[in-house]
């Protein structure tokens, strides 16, 4: 990982890989979005309000992929001091942010037609939007202390001890009684209980989804170095 | 309950909402790189 640290061996593999996983990820979005809503069957019991499937698990998936990747890159701070483990964190915290926001919406969407209801204060749904006010704390905390000239130290511990949450999201539908259905595919054992016309389009609906978020991280990454670039370049010229 | 006008709400917005920070995301990248550059080619 330390090959990376140099942020201009770093932007030599970001500048192409960033146009290469936007478009890569649109186009698999497009196909799997158009499968789920006119090729993938109604379901046995909630009829066509599954179709939202497609757009929900993904949500889910990346939002709680996001903060695994603010816990790692808070780790990778804290113990190996890599220059751009903070500006990664900071990078991933707005797109978590609105995946995490997105599974909130599309579930309650979901859940009207399917339970009756919008919103259950069960395990799965209170964990998911806890995560979600992690995400706003963390980019609050991460903006106050770039401004007062921190490294970032106490939003890397913020990350880590935030990451408590994952494995409570994860196992809530197994160790309560809740409304929200248990797990059907489980990348373990990869098994799944899902029909394979229904499966594919979410394996590639969540792979484009991932792909364009990976875009995004790249992007916001290269935004900020260019940043930080112009603050060096600033300060030099302003040196006695 | 007619499902569809939730499965074409929950659709929309996820595609607006992504489609927003990917835009965002663009431009602040362009705008920040172009000034890099500019600054860069300052003597």
């Amino acid at each position: 990982m330390h090959v990376y640290a140099n942020p201009a061996r770093f932007l030599k593999i970001a500048r192409p890989l960033t146009a290469w996983l936007g478009w890569v990820g649109a186009a698999m979005i497009a196909l799997a979005l158009c499968a789920g809503l006119f090729l993938a069957p109604p379901e046995r019991l909630q009829g066509e309000s599954v179709r939202i499937l497609y757009v929900h698990v993904p949500a889910a998936w990346l939002a709680m992929a996001g903060w695994s990747g603010i816990a790692i890159a808070g780790l990778m701070q804290l113990v190996w001091r890599h220059p751009l483990a903070f500006v990664a964190a900071r990078a991933i915290a707005v797109p978590g942010t609105l995946f995490a926001a997105l599974c909130l919406a599309t579930g309650s969407l979901w859940g009207r037609p399917a339970w009756g209801t919008w919103w259950e204060w069960d395990g799965r749904m209170t964990s998911m939007l806890v995560l979600f006010f992690l995400y706003a704390g963390f980019i609050a905390l991460a903006g106050a202390e770039k401004e007062r000239g921190g490294e970032g130290r106490i939003t890397a511990i913020f990350g880590l001890v935030g990451a408590v949450n994952l494995p409570i999201i994860h196992y809530s539908v197994i160790w309560w009684n809740t409304l929200h259905q248990g797990q059907s595919i489980s990348f373990v054992r990869w098994t799944s209980t899902i029909a394979g016309p229904m499966l594919w389009p979410l394996l590639v609906s969540a792979l484009g989804f991932s792909l364009l978020f990976g875009a995004i991280v790249l992007m916001r990454m290269r935004a900020e170095l260019a940043r930080l670039k112009i603050e060096a370049r600033l300060k030099r010229m302003g040196a006695p | 309950m007619n499902p569809w006008p939730f499965i074409i709400a929950a659709y929309a917005l996820t595609l607006v909402g992504t489609l927003a920070v990917t835009a965002w995301s663009f431009a602040a990248m362009r705008r920040a790189e172009a000034q890099a550059a500019a600054l860069g080619d300052r003597p």
